[in-house]
């Protein structure tokens, strides 16, 4: 039987943030991007103890198996970053855009976000604005339009904004996968 | 509206309200938990949209030795001093939900001191901060989907979810399993806290045989004679998506 999950709480910077932790490439990278957004609660207002996660295919639409997340090296490209959200609930990862890992599907940052007063991790997807294939695809093309909003960031400048809903108006869409019991 | 006598919320309140909720939930917590108070504005409504796993989904992060210290795992030792309080060695292991061994994955760790203080400016209750004693810790599991850690008792410490509550000692884990859809943040307890039944937080998990999988056995075959207690910890994750490849 498959073990509880239980909040991050409000002490989690002691145990998981680390330096580097944000920055998959070096914000000097030349292909780097900014992906960044806030996590609001249900009144609209910034959660600043949130803490997200991101794990991603490179450039290359392959998905990294490389060690060195952690103490990072400047050079290898890990796909994994972790960054807690600032008194004003803003995240900020300084990262490269995914590709498609397969042909005809749609690049997408997988996001999983953790929080104090979150009982249990939630997973979602933050998908790059590329209308074409975002169509077609038949599981956001399954989802009302205005949820599907909610997972397709907006192109900026220097990157990508993803603001995260945990509750209410805009709510984000949050996925649950087939072996997992709620 | 300013604190009156009748706004504040005793433990007894909290009592009938977890009461109510009792095996309302499955196997995983309420997210949707009116007891444990911060989860009010911070709980999704709508249901979660089931997805099939694609891409980097179907794979989790990479951890090596580049990443963790062996010596992170032990928690006495990263200070000049001795910590104070009971040293216990925490050990079990990490299988998914087919009963395979997570091998060679990352498992993080942070807790509270043995006077029930986290080493963090957001805990100001009056209780002392140990010099010697941060509270956070690593490894990377065994070719069996073993970990270990040396590390002290925590203390229960107050919260401010009600009039004098407390949290049951426990340890928070990380772990990460084969692919990422098996991510799992949870807590570890100690076996016959009194402060169970009143913790909302373990209670969020309203199934009582779910709940079990959270707290931790007494293993003397873990202890060191004059040395340390010991505790067992097995965690399942959820099963893979992905069909494994055994390493050669």
């Amino acid at each position: 039987m498959t073990a509880p999950g239980q909040t991050v709480g409000p002490f989690f910077h002691l145990g998981l943030p680390y330096a580097g932790g944000p920055d998959l490439v070096p914000p000097g990278h030349p292909d780097a991007i900014r992906l960044h957004g806030r996590v609001l609660d249900g009144d609209g207002i910034g959660v600043p103890d949130a803490l997200l996660e991101l794990w991603q295919a490179g450039p290359d639409g392959n998905v990294p198996q490389s060690a060195g997340s952690i103490h990072r090296d400047g050079w290898t490209f890990t796909g994994f970053g972790r960054a807690a959200t600032d008194a004003d609930g803003h995240y900020t990862f300084t990262t490269v855009e995914p590709a498609a890992t397969d042909p005809g599907r749609p690049a997408f940052f997988a996001v999983t976000v953790f929080a104090r007063g979150l009982l249990d991790r939630l997973f979602t997807r933050a998908y790059p604005p590329a209308a074409e294939v975002l169509e077609d695809d038949p599981f956001l093309s399954a989802l009302p339009a205005g949820r599907r909003a909610t997972l397709i960031t907006t192109r900026e400048d220097r990157g990508l904004r993803f603001d995260i809903r945990l509750q209410g108006d805009g709510e984000t869409v949050f996925l649950t996968y087939p072996r997992q019991a709620t | 509206m300013p604190p009156s006598v009748t706004s504040v919320t005793t433990q007894a309140d909290i009592d009938r309200e977890i009461g109510a909720l009792r095996a309302t939930g499955g196997p995983q917590p309420r997210l949707d938990y009116p007891p444990y108070r911060s989860s009010t504005l911070r709980h999704p409504t709508q249901s979660p949209v089931l997805a099939d796993p694609e891409g980097a989904e179907l794979w989790a992060p990479c951890f090596g030795r580049q990443d963790v210290a062996d010596d992170e795992a032990d928690l006495t030792i990263q200070h000049a001093g001795e910590p104070q309080g009971s040293r216990i060695v925490v050990a079990g292991r990490v299988t998914d939900g087919d009963g395979r061994p997570v091998r060679n994955q990352l498992v993080e760790i942070w807790q509270a001191n043995a006077a029930g203080r986290y080493w963090h400016q957001r805990d100001q209750h009056p209780a002392p901060l140990d010099p010697n004693f941060t509270g956070a810790g690593r490894c990377l599991t065994d070719d069996d989907g073993g970990y270990r850690f040396t590390t002290i008792q925590p203390g229960p410490y107050p919260w401010r979810n009600h009039l004098n509550a407390w949290r049951p000692a426990h340890i928070h884990f990380s772990l990460f399993g084969t692919d990422f859809t098996q991510r799992l943040i949870t807590q570890m307890y100690f076996p016959g806290d009194p402060l169970f039944d009143l913790d909302p937080i373990l209670q969020s998990v309203t199934d009582p045989k779910a709940r079990e999988l959270l707290i931790a056995g007494y293993d003397h075959s873990l202890t060191a004679p004059e040395f340390s207690l010991g505790y067992r910890w097995d965690i399942v994750l959820t099963g893979t998506h992905r069909t494994p490849v055994e390493a050669s």
